[in-house]
Parts: structure tokens; C-alpha cells; sequence
């Protein structure tokens, strides 16, 4: 059964193609229910493809076509063209600094006529397949930090385009390869020290510099002092305390205020800040001052509270247990959420069908999340196992950061909720990742390298 | 093909999980344990709409309305589609300078964005209103008319009867929290609009509609089944004569005074005349405040509906209850004679008489004799029957009482004043316990003194007389159609007879008044086949310590048999009551009895009364003075404060309008700011009916004819 599938179906995974068609299509109607005003000719405009959801429909008819293709194609060549396709990917990310159209501030979008392409957004299959290539490399040993390094950076190499592009948020994205690689055997103490300075992070928006940094130094000292018995024996074990303490408090001190100073934007700072309750500390000295001048009330830190946080937040808690019904929420009909179709299109589905509704959502993709980790477990091929766990963690990023960002526990980065929201980019990009794992599933018993 | 890292996967299962059930609780807290959000979107989301009903209608009693609903028209503005429209043409109608108008339209779009319609030009007048029809075409659509209701007048009097609509103030919200009033509401303020507010607002309805985030209404919320439907207001039927109410208005024209007719058979009141007054359409549509501002501050006090409000000695009037009283309790029969040799000695100084002669009651009635009522009442005070004064003053003031005087009779024309009829405990309080007799307040006995009554007692009292013995309590509103679903009009329908007289006395009564029309003092009143029985009075009065000119009284009921109206009439400062008061009120009998003035004569005594000149020249002296004290702004303020304190006082004001006039004023006193030592004026000369009634010296001889 090496080649020639008598029929497209056999082998497929059908349990992750129904998830897929389900959320697409509960995406197409929450789509809809946001655009659609009651005095609208639904037939006459789905044909138009004038309206949002119309649009959508073209695309999901669109991902049909191309995901078919997918399943006609050899699985052979998803494993002999990484290396092009990514070259392909950085190289079309780069052409956007040249012929880039401008959207919403960032111009990160190459105009295709009938949609706008976003190469950032294409570029993460080639980086999955590019990642799943080389660790599946016969001569590839992941316990050597050369080829961790390696990996790391076919990994983050499209983070450095996408910030210098204004989408941090997408850059973001590619944090989710450290899944792949922890499940390939990256020392967990990496993902511990990564938490650890996201810990710090956090910490760092919260307090002064100065007074975290009396802090470390503080428990650096109390650490040397309990342990002056192993340190006697191990005289490394110092070294590391002194190092450790240096990084966290140059972190601190150094990496975080430039940072927010210059590599965020100032508007991106704010959302980071206004999560943690504080004003953005690393402004200019001038609007400092300004700010100083006017002391502020409790109610004026109330309203910084980013509007459309405040707004999604109202729509999906006044959805209740039930929800108000299709087509029936006020908040979405008053289009009081802003860009509810695309990043906050999940307010749409906690406004109109409540908690039960919202709780489906997140069984359905938490579901696909772990039918996913399953079929990756039963691949035979690295490459394979690789590719099927980068999805997965692009997959779990979106969905988390998106969820949490209208739920307010994250900053809202501009991420999109996979499959569901409106932007042809975003659902073409999943589909072709989740059809080209379905097809390399299909093909398990052969022996991809 | 690696399986070291085999269990790596349960920790990835395990973040999946973990995140999954964050997610969960911070879902259910949000949109179950939470309901913040449910108000917040409801309230940003869903728009009450109140739909106002129309208000009641008010028919006189020949089904003519009144008091109706009209339609005025705002002109409405959207700022972001006036692009293109003729400017200059709308400036030119509404004769606006473009200063003006793009004030207007800063201010709208500051108020109401430029994407929402705001109000240009609110009510617009008539002519206006024509005008700009005709050019409608050319400014839509950033211009277009919208309908307000307001009430109209179709006969444009009885002002002070009727009432008019003001916007609610913050303390009517507080007093009437639970009846759905929201700020910027308009609620009756005066006369019927005010005590049949719940009658006429009718029931409110609510429309709910979805909003969208610019505020605009897009559609109904849940397609409307959360509506409620707007009631009309319910119509009334009153027993007033709209022809007779103007006549009366017309009548009393220049004249400062009060009238009301009554129809003794069922109370209801036929009209109610209140001069100076205002003409009602004043108070409605586009110059409604600046009218009111010009009304609250008139000298004259036209708001203050005078017939309830204002209080005074009922003079001469009142000697025929006293004849009532001394009948039924015994101490003169209709034979009893007094002389009068010009004057009543029995309390040493003299009191007054005009009339000498000897009089058994009928002719005491007739003559207005002084000393007669003086002896009557002395008798009643001295009735050896009752162990001591206090008694027998106590059981002649229940007679008083069961006559509708001194206690607030009812009536449904708000702010009604309660009249005084003296008891022992008005007198300890004046002179210390026990020390009075009849002598202290023997000017009662002719209707002086401490008896104070306001006009409409005064007719009531007529009707009681013309009854025989009863009455019902004065009232505007007969019926209400579709029902009276709040028992506001039971008490109407109540007989009152607190005290039970023998017909016989009434005749003999009736027969003095009757006689009065004959041969007595008002003979000059007399209306050609029709038995008047009526009684005229000259009340001595004062004004801030200064004897003023005398009030004119007059009281009848006609005809004497079935009788079909009861009248008061008081001009003040008027002399004698038999040059106005009584004409005034023979021309009101028959044109009620025979709906209209027959002949030239009569008709030109109409005019002729109607153009007599009676105002005080008190009341021109406080105008000239406000006029030239209205110069210095400081003045003003002070004298508006004056007047506004007197209308509110007696008719309970109107704080959002005083608000108005007095921020006008102050801002104008801040730009001329004046010594205030330059004038002492704290206080307007205005006609209190409250400082008026006691004469300057009790013990002068009061003049009754």
C-alpha cells in the first residue's frame, strides 16, 4: 500500500476532517450572525460575495479545492520540499518590504487581487516542515545543543522579519515550536527558564526595577548562605547561582525597559501594561510629565481599560448560561465589539449561545488539539511526529492567546481564532497544515524522512 | 524513530487540559456568576423608547372642548447631511444671522454627534412652520420637521382653571418616583392638568429598541414583544360654560377680583373667573417660558388663581348666614325687630349704620343693616342656653362649618386656601385666655374681622342658601369617560348637610335677598324676569397698614325658585359693591339663564363695565416702579425673588422656570453689578391676599350697605 490509494478517503483521519468542517462552519455562521442585518437578502448576497461571510464561503469553498489537492498529492513531496518552500516563505516575507500593501498599520500583506496574503501568516507551515525535516535528519542528534540551536533558529528566523513588520503578535506564534522540540527532547530546564523569565516578565511589569533587583539579589544572597555546605563540595554550584542572578537582574534592569522602549510599539506596551492594572512606566519623560501634571482618578484607569477588551468582555458575559440566540445579540447587532469578525469573533459565540455554546467551541477545539497529539503519537516517521506536533502548538497558541485576549486574560495581540475568524490567509494557512498532516497521517506506514 | 521522550506527551495533554479548564472557569465567571455584563450590555445594547400617549381631552358642559392636543413642529437637524442645503434660505426664515446658525450646529453635534439628528429649532411658530414647509424640499435631508404634541386652547380662557404642562423638576421626580416620570418629562403644573394628572397623562408605553455603537436605533428588540402599548389619556366632561367663562373674563377685564358661578343643584362650577388672568395659549408651544417668566413677575399677579387663592372678609355677604344661625337657634324670629339709629352702641364705641330705621330681618337683609346683625349675633354669643362664650362661639362657628366656610372645601382646582371663621381658640391666642367677649369681635357679626373667606366659599355659601340647606363640594370635572378609575370625583357626588334648617328660615332669608334686588342696594342689578335673591358687600380693607379703597362684594343665586346658578363676584378696591360687583354679576345670571345678553341696553352695559378701569392704582404705581427699578439689575433680582416666593407659595411654582428667570437675571446683575444700599427693596407691593384681610383698626366702624 505504498502508492496509488484506490480512493481519496482511505486512511484518512475522518474524526479531525468533521472537527475541521464543524468549526469552519459554525465560524461561517458566527461570520455571519456579526454582518447580517435583518432587513439583508441572504441568498442574493451569498452569491455576491460582497459581505464578509460571502467572502468566507468563497474561501472555505476555496480550502476545499486546495485541501482535495493536498490529498491527491504524493506524501513524498510535503518531505522533499521543505528547504525550497522555506526559502520560498522567508524570501516572500521579505518581498513585503518592498511591494507590501498597507493594512491596519502593518505592512505585512502582499495584495493578491482577489485577496490579501499575509506571508507570516503562510510561512509557519514551511517553517513546520522545514523544522520536522531537519529533525528527522538521520544525522540530526537533538541532544547536542548545535543542533538545538539549529532548530531554534529555523524556528524563530521568521520573528525577526515579522516584528521588524509590526506583527509582533504573529511573531509571537512561533514561540510554539518549543512544543515540537520539547516533545523531541529539549531539555525541560529550557522551557523552565523560558517560563522563568516569563515569570520575571510579569513581575518586572509589575514592579520598579530597582526594588526586583534588591529582590534577587536578596534571594541570590539567602541561596548561597543556606547552601554554603554544597557549596563547599561544589564549587560550580556558585557559579551558576551568580550567573543566574546576573541574567534575571539584566533582564531586569537592561532587557525588558528596551524592550518596551524599543522594540514594542508604544500602543502594543499599553496592552501589555493595562493587563497587569499599570500605566506603561517605559514612555517618554515629556508624556510622563504631561501625566503627572493631571493626577488621575480610580474611574480614569477604569476607562484605560482597553476598549475592545471592555466591549468583548460585555458581550460574552451577557450571554449567560444559554445565550440570547442567533442572530439575537445586541451587542453583536450594535456592532459594539470592533473587528468582531476576525480577532473577536469569539464574543459572537458568547453572546449568542452562552456559556453551553462557548463550552462546545472549546471541546471541539481542545478535542482536535488532542486527537491531534494522538495521531502525531501513532507516526511512524520523525518527520511526521514533528510536523503533526508544530501544528498542534500553532493551533494551541491561536486558540489560547485568541480565547484569553477577548476573555481578558491576555493582551490583545491580534491573533486570530483559527478557522473561525473572517481573513482568507488565516483559514487557507490551517487548512493547508491540518490537510497536509491528514495526508502524511494517511501515509503512516510508509517511512518518511 | 525515537521513544525516549515517549511521556512527554501526557505533559503536553496535561498543558492542553489545564489551559482548557482555565479557559472553562474564566467562562463561567464571566457569563454566569457575573451579571455586570449583562447590565452593562443592556444598557449600552437595548434602548427604552417612551411612547407618549395623548393626553385626555376637557369638554365644557355642551361637549366643546377646551383643553386639547395640537401639533407643533420641531425642526430637526443632522449635521453630517447639510452639505449642499440651502443656508442662507433657512437663515432667512428663521431670521438667524450664520452666527447663529453655526452656533446651532456646534452645539448639535457636540450634543448629539453629527451623525444624529439634534433639535434646531424647537416648536416652531405658525408662520414659521408655513414658511418653511415650502422649502422643506430643498433642505432635506439634512433638515426635516418632526411632530411634538402640545395642548392647545381652543377658546383660549380659563387659564387659571385649566392649568398648563411644565417639564418635571427634580423634587416632582422625587414626590412621584414610582410613575414612570423621567427627567424631561411634562407634567400638569396648575389647575386641571394638575389634579387630574394621572387622569389625562393615560399609561405610558414602552418601546424597546436594539442600539447600535453610535447610538442609533437600528430595529426592535425581539421584535417588539417585550412592548408595551401607549394608553391615551382619558377624556373629561366638565360643568364648566366656556361662553360663560369668557364672558366673565371679559367682564372683569381691568378689574382685579374674582368670579364664580356655581350650580347649586350638583356643585359643579359653570365659571371661574380669576382677574387679572392670562390667556392659556401663552403657556403652550414655542414662547412658553419667556411668557411665564413675563407672567410670574407681573404686579398684578395673574398666575395666582384668585377665586381659591386668595382669601378676604366676606363683608355684607356673610349677614345672611347670621340671619340663618339667629333663626334656627332661636334668638330672633323672622318678626324680631332691632332699631338702628345710625349706629350699634351696645359695646360703647359706636359701630356704623347707614340705614337708620327699624328692621325686622327681611329688611335688615335688604338695608344691610349693621346694628341688626350686630344685636342677632350678640344674642347667639350671649345665649344663655350655653354655660359660657366659649360654647356658644363654638357652636356658632359648627354652623359656619356646616356652611363650607373656614376649612378647604375640596375643590379640584389645586391650592385651595381654607378662609378662617374664628373659634375661641383664635381668640385666646389674640387676647390671652378669656380675655374677649362679643365686644372684642363684634365686627364678625358683619362679616369683618377675623372671618376671612375665599370667593369661592363665598358662591358655595350661595349655593347652600339656594338649596335650602345643603350642598355639594364645588367641583370642575363631572365625569370622566371610560370611568373614574381613581374615586377622584366620589366626594362630588356627596349631599352635605351637616346642620338641619327648617325651610321657613330659608324663606325668610331668601326673602331679605330678594328684597335686596328690589329695593335694596342691589337694585341695579336686577335682570328682567328673573327673581334674583342676592346680597351685596363693602369690605374694608387695608394694604400694609394703608386703608385702601373698599372690596366690592356681591353673592346670589338665581332664580329664587329651582334655582340653576349661584354667583360671587369680588372686585377689589372697587367702593361700592353696587357699581361693579353686582352688575357683573346680573349680566353672568342671565347670560347663563338666558344664554345671552337681550338688548341694546344691557349689551352695552357689558361693554361699558367691561372697559371700567378698577385696578388699584397701587397695583400701576408697582408696575411703573418695576419698571424703573427692572433698570438696575440688582433690584430686579431681588424683586423677581419677591414675586416668585408669593406665586409659589400659593400655587406651588414651577422651580425649573424660576431657575431660568433667576440664572437670567443674576448673569445680568454680574454684568452691571450695582450698590445694593441704593434701593431697600426686598420685598414687591404686591397684592398679598394674605396681609390684606385685617383691617388696619379692628374697631373701626366697618361701612356695610
Amino acid at each position: 500500500m505504498l502508492q496509488g490509494n484506490p480512493s481519496i478517503s482511505k486512511g484518512k483521519d475522518w474524526v479531525l476532517i468533521w472537527l475541521y468542517a464543524t468549526i469552519v462552519l459554525f465560524g461561517l455562521v458566527c461570520i455571519f450572525s456579526v454582518e447580517f442585518k435583518s432587513n439583508d437578502d441572504f441568498f442574493r448576497s451569498l452569491f455576491q460575495f460582497k459581505k464578509n461571510y460571502s467572502k468566507q464561503f468563497l474561501y472555505f469553498g476555496i480550502c476545499i479545492i486546495l485541501a482535495t489537492f493536498i490529498l491527491l498529492t504524493d506524501s513524498k513531496f510535503f518531505t522533499a520540499t521543505p528547504n525550497i518552500l522555506y526559502i520560498f516563505g522567508i524570501v516572500l516575507m521579505l518581498s513585503t518590504f518592498v511591494i507590501g500593501k498597507n493594512v491596519n498599520g502593518s505592512k505585512s500583506w502582499i495584495p493578491l487581487g482577489f485577496m490579501n496574503l499575509q506571508p507570516v501568516e503562510l510561512c509557519k507551515i514551511f517553517t513546520a516542515l522545514a523544522l520536522a525535516k531537519y529533525l528527522a535528519r538521520n544525522d540530526t542528534d537533538f541532544t547536542k545543543p548545535r543542533s538545538q540551536l539549529i532548530a531554534a533558529g529555523i524556528s524563530f528566523l521568521p520573528i525577526l522579519f515579522s516584528v521588524l513588520q509590526n506583527e509582533t503578535g504573529l511573531a509571537l506564534v512561533y514561540f510554539s515550536f518549543l512544543l515540537p522540540m520539547y516533545r523531541e527532547g529539549l531539555p525541560p530546564g529550557y522551557l523552565i527558564f523560558g517560563a522563568s523569565l516569563g515569570i520575571l516578565l510579569v513581575v518586572t511589569l509589575l514592579f520598579p526595577p530597582t526594588s526586583l533587583i534588591i529582590a534577587l539579589s536578596v534571594i541570590a544572597a539567602l541561596t548561597i548562605y543556606f547552601s554554603k555546605r554544597k557549596l563547599k563540595r561544589n564549587k560550580g554550584l556558585l557559579i551558576i547561582i551568580v550567573g543566574l542572578w546576573l541574567i534575571a537582574s539584566l533582564f531586569v534592569g537592561v532587557a525588558v525597559p528596551f524592550l518596551f522602549k524599543h522594540v514594542f510599539q508604544k500602543y502594543q506596551a499599553d496592552r501589555i501594561f493595562s493587563l497587569v492594572g499599570r500605566d506603561n512606566p517605559f514612555i517618554d519623560e515629556k508624556t510622563t510629565a504631561l501625566r503627572d501634571a493631571e493626577p488621575e482618578t480610580k474611574k480614569d484607569k477604569a476607562d484605560k481599560e482597553n476598549y475592545n477588551v471592555k466591549q468583548s468582555k460585555i458581550a460574552i458575559g451577557s450571554g449567560g448560561v444559554l445565550g440570547k440566540g442567533f442572530l439575537k445579540g445586541t451587542q453583536t447587532q450594535g456592532d459594539f465589539v470592533p473587528e468582531q469578525h476576525t480577532d473577536f469573533i469569539f464574543t459572537s459565540v458568547g453572546e449568542n449561545f452562552g456559556f453551553v455554546g462557548s463550552t462546545l467551541l472549546m471541546i471541539l477545539y481542545f478535542g482536535m488539539m488532542l486527537r491531534m497529539v494522538f495521531i502525531a503519537e501513532r507516526q511512524r516517521s520523525t518527520f511526521s511526529r514533528v510536523y503533526a506536533y508544530s501544528v498542534v502548538g500553532i493551533l494551541f497558541f491561536h486558540v489560547t492567546i485568541n480565547i484569553c485576549m477577548t476573555i481578558g486574560l491576555a493582551p490583545v495581540i491580534g491573533i486570530t481564532l483559527p478557522l473561525m475568524s473572517y481573513g482568507g490567509s488565516s483559514l487557507l494557512t490551517f487548512t493547508i497544515m491540518l490537510f497536509i498532516l491528514i495526508k502524511l497521517d494517511a501515509d503512516r506506514q510508509m517511512v518518511l524522512r | 524513530m525515537s521513544v525516549f521522550n515517549q511521556s512527554r506527551k501526557n505533559v503536553i495533554r496535561l498543558i492542553f487540559i489545564g489551559m482548557f479548564l482555565v479557559i472553562i472557569i474564566r467562562l463561567f465567571t464571566l457569563q454566569v456568576i457575573t451579571s455586570k455584563y449583562k447590565i452593562l450590555a443592556d444598557d449600552q445594547g437595548i434602548f427604552r423608547k417612551v411612547i407618549y400617549p395623548d393626553r385626555g381631552i376637557v369638554f365644557d358642559r355642551k361637549q366643546r372642548p377646551i383643553l386639547q392636543n395640537t401639533i407643533i413642529y420641531d425642526l430637526m437637524v443632522v449635521p453630517g447631511k447639510i452639505k449642499g442645503t440651502d443656508t442662507a434660505t433657512l437663515c432667512n426664515i428663521l431670521q438667524i444671522d450664520t452666527a447663529e446658525f453655526r452656533k446651532r450646529i456646534i452645539t448639535a453635534i457636540i450634543k448629539n454627534k453629527s451623525y444624529r439628528p439634534s433639535v434646531f429649532e424647537a416648536l416652531l411658530s405658525e408662520e414659521k412652520m408655513a414658511k418653511l414647509n415650502e422649502h422643506m424640499f430643498r433642505l432635506a435631508p439634512g433638515y426635516y420637521l418632526q411632530e411634538r404634541p402640545v395642548r392647545d386652547y381652543p377658546y383660549d380662557a380659563g387659564g387659571n382653571i385649566l392649568g398648563y404642562l411644565s417639564e418635571v423638576d427634580s423634587n416632582f421626580l422625587k414626590q412621584h418616583k414610582d410613575e414612570g416620570y423621567l427627567i424631561g418629562d411634562y407634567a400638569g403644573k396648575a389647575g386641571l392638568e394638575k389634579t387630574y394628572e394621572k387622569v389625562l397623562m393615560g399609561q405610558r408605553g414602552i418601546e424597546f429598541w436594539k442600539r447600535d455603537n453610535k447610538n442609533r436605533l437600528t430595529d426592535r428588540y425581539e421584535k417588539g414583544s417585550f412592548d408595551t402599548i401607549a394608553i391615551a389619556g382619558q377624556n373629561m366632561y366638565t360643568s364648566l360654560d366656556i361662553e360663560l367663562q369668557e364672558f366673565g373674563e371679559k367682564l372683569m377685564e381691568n378689574k382685579v377680583g374674582a368670579v364664580v358661578a356655581i350650580d347649586p343643584s350638583t356643585g359643579g362650577i359653570l365659571a371661574m373667573v380669576s382677574s387679572p388672568t392670562y390667556k392659556p395659549r401663552l403657556l403652550t408651544g414655542s414662547e412658553r417660558r419667556k411668557h411665564y417668566a413675563k407672567l410670574l413677575l407681573d404686579p398684578s399677579l395673574p398666575l395666582i388663581n384668585r377665586t381659591v387663592n386668595a382669601y378676604y372678609s366676606p363683608g355684607s355677604t356673610f349677614k345672611t348666614l347670621q340671619g340663618l344661625i339667629g333663626l334656627q337657634e332661636g334668638v330672633i324670629t323672622p318678626t324680631t325687630t332691632f332699631s338702628c339709629g345710625g349706629a350699634f352702641y351696645g359695646c360703647g364705641k359706636p359701630m356704623r349704620c347707614l340705614d337708620p330705621g327699624v328692621w325686622a330681618l327681611k329688611g335688615a337683609i335688604t338695608h344691610s343693616c349693621n346694628t341688626y346683625f350686630a344685636n342677632v349675633m350678640q344674642r347667639v354669643i350671649n345665649n344663655p342656653k350655653y354655660p359660657n362664650l366659649d360654647s356658644s362661639l363654638n357652636q356658632w362657628a359648627r354652623y359656619m362649618y356646616a356652611f363650607g366656610l373656614g376649612y378647604k372645601l375640596g375643590v379640584d382646582v389645586p391650592s385651595e386656601k381654607s378662609g378662617l371663621i374664628p373659634t375661641p381658640k383664635t381668640y385666646n391666642k389674640i387676647y390671652g385666655d378669656g380675655h374677649w367677649n362679643f365686644c372684642t369681635f363684634r365686627s364678625v357679626s358683619i362679616g369683618q374681622g377675623e372671618v376671612l373667606a375665599t370667593p369661592i366659599q363665598v358662591a358655595n355659601e350661595m349655593a347652600y342658601l339656594a338649596n335650602k340647606g345643603w350642598y355639594r363640594i364645588p367641583h370642575i370635572v363631572d365625569s370622566i369617560e371610560g370611568g373614574d378609575t381613581y374615586g377622584l370625583l366620589d366626594k362630588f357626588r356627596e349631599k352635605h348637610t351637616a346642620v338641619n334648617i327648617h325651610d321657613s328660615i330659608f324663606e325668610a332669608v331668601h326673602d331679605g335677598m330678594q328684597g335686596v334686588m328690589e329695593s335694596g342696594t342691589g337694585r341695579y342689578a336686577k335682570v328682567a324676569g328673573i327673581v334674583i335673591c342676592g346680597k351685596t358687600g363693602t369690605v374694608e380693607n387695608a394694604y400694609n397698614g394703608v386703608k385702601q379703597k373698599d372690596h366690592a362684594f356681591f353673592a346670589a343665586f338665581a332664580p329664587r325658585e329651582k334655582p340653576r346658578i349661584a354667583i360671587a363676584v369680588i372686585c377689589e378696591n372697587a367702593g361700592f359693591g353696587s357699581t361693579s360687583a353686582a352688575p357683573i354679576a346680573s349680566l353672568m345670571i342671565e347670560k347663563y339663564l338666558n344664554d345671552s345678553i337681550s338688548g341694546k341696553e344691557r349689551k352695552a352695559k357689558a361693554e361699558a363695565i367691561s372697559k371700567m378701569n378698577l385696578i388699584p392704582p397701587r397695583i400701576y404705581r408697582e408696575m411703573r416702579t418695576q419698571d424703573s427699578l427692572m433698570h438696575s439689575k440688582d433690584t430686579a433680582y431681588l424683586l423677581a425673588k419677591g414675586y416668585i416666593k408669593i406665586v409659589s407659595d400659593s400655587i406651588g411654582g414651577d422651580s425649573e422656570d424660576e431657575k431660568d428667570i433667576m440664572e437670567n437675571l443674576k448673569k445680568e446683575k454680574q454684568k452691571k453689578p450695582l450698590p445694593q444700599k441704593d434701593s431697600n427693596i426686598t420685598k414687591p407691593f404686591a397684592i398679598l391676599p394674605d396681609e390684606r384681610q385685617k383691617p388696619a383698626d379692628k374697631d373701626t366702624a366697618a361701612i356695610n350697605q
